[in-house]
């Protein structure tokens, strides 16, 4: 989440009414409904084929909608192509042109509005101080790394200073280190220049770090579309549990409005969930690890592994007939290590529900 | 793409094609017309004129010598070619550019102008080697480098020579069983690429064989047009279309061996 | 198993045993230099230093002033004309049937047909070509005969088959799929990226091949128009089975020179004028080598 309270936010209001796409028989966008407040950053997570980047590209124009409008601000955009729409966009990969030097792509759609060499120069300039990149606007694309293209690709994108923002998973090319300092710096700018954005991945830990808002989308829809916390801790369907961040499936029974997992009983998310056999979807993090010499019991088990991930670590323990995964600053983690048999405790937060036949409730 | 750009690309597409494939399937069809005319304009079409292929000597020698000659380069270009990049590769790889460059050299020289330098050259072989014109191998493989040496790269290129060698040299395998069971048998879509490619360079090889005094398939059917015009330009049109045939067959089959074998660290 | 450990394959790293080792490894690429050097260097040498030769065995540039006659002036015309002409046409023809290909589906099939004919007709020259063209618009030709009946003489001022513009025509038969050959690598590395860029920045269809598309293809346009023009100047076959009753190009010159009784009095010049056309072939492809460099820094 943003830090930067003091900067006003300016940005226009993009929204996204029952937006379809369809190739043949397949639906990549199925009435997508998304409204984004002025200078707000909204993420669009999931899988490959789930629609995000169909939906991104309709924004853009670059292709067009079966139904549905864009609307920016309060001027309908759906007919009109990208030339006219005014939206700055970065690609997944082959962002730059490669016979132009850094300050060239960045002042190619100054270029394109008729601005004198002085306006270019200036402008293009600007921007690339924005992105940290003052001193290498004379190299050629093949000069720079992938992370310093991705940065003039983005001022370049900035440079005609479009009305909205589009990042088509701008970091996947790129090494895990680049990443993380990259979407921090691209959060940076665009806080700054306050534009309404949208931002495509497959990367729900981008997604959750950066953005005001996650809309987590699968087979052409919404499942959700909420702030980062919100979709990790309240995820609205099993899918979005599933998809962002870990899950641990555990079968329980609901009675009294209150799942009992192997003697814990913890509450619900969901508030109409009749009484049954269901698999509970448990956080690692809500799993903690007590060796109290107990070798029996429904919550007691045997250590697998221990996966060390720097300050926290993962630690897999065998239940006898279903395996949970925990995690823990490592400093705990270190006093189980594999062989030893421990007690699980699940913190009562409350877990979303999987009925166990095929359809799962509140879907 | 919007839907007026597409259908404009398409419309453009269609037209092209249209025309380019009725200027380039006009002589052949001319050719195929020419070569079943009767004997005048009412007589109906007849096949005598490919019929007569077979009772023109000089064809038939023609047609044989030229298929000896496209074998032979081809196993002399993978005999001397294939060893000697496998070696470079993997001894010598700062010559690489110069052996590269060689075989690339030949595109630099047109054969009318190297002839005359091999004039001299064949007139010592004819007399101390071999009168044959099978000794016209000699030269068609400094023709077909260029084109081999380029497909057998990328084919070599694509698969890790360094580690499958080095892996089969330390389980105890000598150069040859590195070359006959390790290398060969993992490019085969390079090695028939290279081979097809030769063999249609020597199939169409005019120039040499006419100005050495040479009678190969080409040589004989510019002889034989100039008094039976039908049968040669059957010949013509046989050899173009096999030729057709068999590079089709390279892109089906080639396709679908590149897919079969197995290139470390990528999977198809 | 470590590669370290093996003599066999470390021999750049065991200095000791290095001398021994990098001559054997010289000694593995010797036949192919020693059948090089026999087969493609002595040619090239005895045709560069027979051109610079006289008779009793002194150096001289004399044979080179039979390039001036004219009648050999008016081969050099020709030869260059019909090669630019259709390197032009060729390459023009041949880049919007390859932009044609490209734009379609790249595993379908009429690419491989596309492909597979362009690999086959590229090669395909000489004596079938003639064949093939006079059978197709010679005065027995059947589009001839066909368009006549119909009240369509294209010969109205005499067959010009045979003359530079039926030739050049004729070479376009070979030269338009050797573009497609070349240039196609070229307009695969054109990423849809680029275009989508330029669209969201607002620039039209225009502006993308003024500013993106244009200036990218221009190198490897220029280097395979070169390429073209250095093919055509070689090419003998073609005009060796068309033009049987003679014909003036440089190529047809040195067949006569190599099977004619004038070699007797001027042994030099076959070799002065394959020398000549060496070179400018040298040239040609070392422009077209420099322009495919620029091509694939920007384009793969």
């Amino acid at each position: 989440m943003d830090v930067q309270t003091t900067r006003q936010r300016a940005g226009v209001e993009v929204r996204l009414e029952e937006l379809s796409r369809r190739y043949g028989p397949v639906t990549a966008l199925d009435g997508l409904n998304l409204t984004m407040a002025p200078g707000e950053l909204v993420a669009l997570l999931g899988p490959s084929g789930c629609g995000k980047t169909t939906a991104l590209r309709l924004v853009a124009g670059l292709e067009e909608a079966n139904s549905g409008r864009v609307v920016f601000g309060n001027k309908d955009v759906t007919g009109l192509p990208a030339s006219k729409r005014d939206v700055g966009m970065v690609f997944q990969a082959y962002s730059l042109f490669p016979h132009m030097t850094a300050m060239q792509n960045v002042a190619f759609g100054l270029t394109l509005r008729h601005k004198t060499a002085n306006e270019r120069r200036q402008r293009a300039g600007t921007m690339l101080e924005l992105v940290g990149l003052s001193g290498f606007a004379d190299r050629y694309a093949h000069q720079l790394s992938g992370g310093q293209q991705q940065r003039v690709a983005l001022a370049r994108a900035l440079a005609i200073e479009p009305t909205v923002l589009l990042l088509d998973e701008p970091l996947s090319a790129l090494d895990a280190k680049v990443r993380s300092r990259l979407r921090d710096e691209i959060r940076r700018v665009q806080l700054e220049v306050g534009i309404t954005t949208l931002f495509v991945t497959h990367d729900q830990e981008e997604a959750l770090a950066i953005a005001d808002r996650v809309g987590v989308m699968q087979s052409g829809h919404l499942e959700q579309l909420a702030p980062p916390t919100v979709v990790y801790s309240r995820p609205a369907t099993p899918f979005v549990a599933e998809f962002v961040g870990l899950t641990n499936r555990m079968p329980g029974v609901v009675k009294d409005r209150v799942v009992d997992v192997r003697g814990a009983k913890l509450p619900l998310v969901q508030n109409d969930v009749p009484d049954g056999p269901v698999t509970a979807l448990v956080r690692p993090e809500a799993v903690s690890l007590v060796t109290d010499g107990a070798s029996e019991g429904p919550l007691v088990g045997t250590v697998i592994a221990v996966a060390f991930l720097g300050a926290t670590s993962r630690v897999t323990v065998d239940l006898g007939g279903m395996t949970v995964l925990a995690q823990m600053p490592t400093s705990q983690a270190s006093e189980h290590p594999a062989g030893t048999r421990v007690r699980l405790t699940l913190r009562p937060d409350p877990v979303l529900i999987q009925r166990e036949e095929a359809s799962p409730a509140g879907a | 793409m919007t839907k007026s750009r597409r259908l404009k690309l398409r419309v453009f597409r269609v037209v092209v094609l249209l025309l380019m494939g009725a200027f380039f399937l006009m002589p052949v069809g001319a050719m195929l017309e020419f070569s079943t005319r009767g004997t005048d304009v009412t007589s109906p079409r007849t096949l005598d004129a490919w019929l007569r292929i077979a009772q023109t000597p000089g064809l038939v020698k023609g047609i044989v010598t030229s298929l000896q000659l496209a074998v032979i380069t081809s196993l002399g270009m993978l005999a001397l070619l294939l060893p000697t990049m496998v070696w470079v590769r993997l001894r010598l790889p700062r010559i690489s550019r110069i052996v590269e460059f060689i075989c690339l050299l030949p595109l630099t020289v047109p054969a009318i102008a190297l002839v005359v330098g091999l004039k001299p050259l064949y007139v010592w072989i004819n007399i101390n080697v071999t009168p044959s014109v099978l000794a016209l191998a000699f030269a068609y493989l400094i023709l077909v480098l260029p084109y081999s040496y380029r497909s057998l790269d990328a084919g070599l290129a694509a698969i890790d020579l360094k580690t499958l060698s080095e892996a089969a040299r330390s389980l105890g395998a000598g150069w040859g069983t590195v070359m006959l069971r390790i290398v060969i048998p993992n490019m085969p879509s390079a090695i028939l690429n290279a081979s097809l490619l030769s063999v249609a360079l020597v199939l169409g090889e005019y120039t040499v064989a006419n100005l050495l005094n040479f009678q190969n398939l080409q040589v004989e059917v510019a002889y034989v047009g100039l008094t039976d015009a039908p049968t040669s330009t059957a010949v013509a049109v046989g050899a173009l279309l096999l030729a057709f045939v068999l590079l089709m067959v390279l892109a089906l089959v080639g396709g679908r061996l590149q897919q079969q074998h197995y290139v470390p660290g990528q999977r198809a | 198993m470590t590669a370290a450990g093996n003599p066999a394959v470390n021999s750049a790293a065991r200095p000791d045993e290095g001398g021994r080792r990098i001559s054997i490894s010289w000694l593995g690429a010797a036949p192919f230099f020693v059948y090089v050097g026999l087969f493609l260097l002595l040619p090239t040498a005895i045709i560069v230093l027979g051109s610079i030769r006289t008779l009793d065995g002194g150096l001289t540039l004399s044979n080179f002033s039979g390039i001036d006659k004219p009648f050999m002036v008016k081969a050099f015309t020709n030869s260059l004309g019909v090669s630019v002409v259709s390197a032009l046409g060729g390459a023009i023809l041949g880049a919007v049937l390859a932009y044609a290909v490209v734009t379609g589906n790249p595993n379908g099939l009429l690419r491989r047909i596309v492909m597979s004919a362009s690999g086959v007709l590229a090669q395909f020259g000489g004596v079938a070509l003639a064949f093939a063209f006079i059978a197709t618009i010679s005065t027995v030709g059947f589009v001839y005969v066909f368009l006549k009946s119909h009240g369509i003489d294209i010969y109205p001022n005499g067959v010009w088959l045979y003359d530079p513009p039926g030739v050049t025509l004729i070479y376009l038969y070979f030269q338009i799929p050797l573009m497609v050959l070349v240039f196609l690598p070229a307009l695969d590395g054109i990423r849809p990226q680029w275009r989508e860029a330029t669209e969201s920045l607002g620039g039209s269809t225009w502006h993308y091949w003024r500013y993106v598309a244009g200036p990218l293809l221009a190198p490897a346009f220029l280097g395979c128009t070169l390429l073209l023009f250095a093919n055509a100047f070689s090419a003998y076959a073609t005009i060796s089975a068309l033009l049987t009753n003679g014909g003036n190009y440089v190529p047809l010159q040195v067949q006569a020179l190599l099977t004619g009784e004038t070699e007797q009095s001027q042994p030099g010049l076959a070799q002065a004028l394959a020398v000549t056309m060496v070179f400018i072939v040298v040239v040609v492809m070392t422009l077209y080598a420099l322009l495919q460099r620029r091509t694939s820094r920007w384009l793969h």
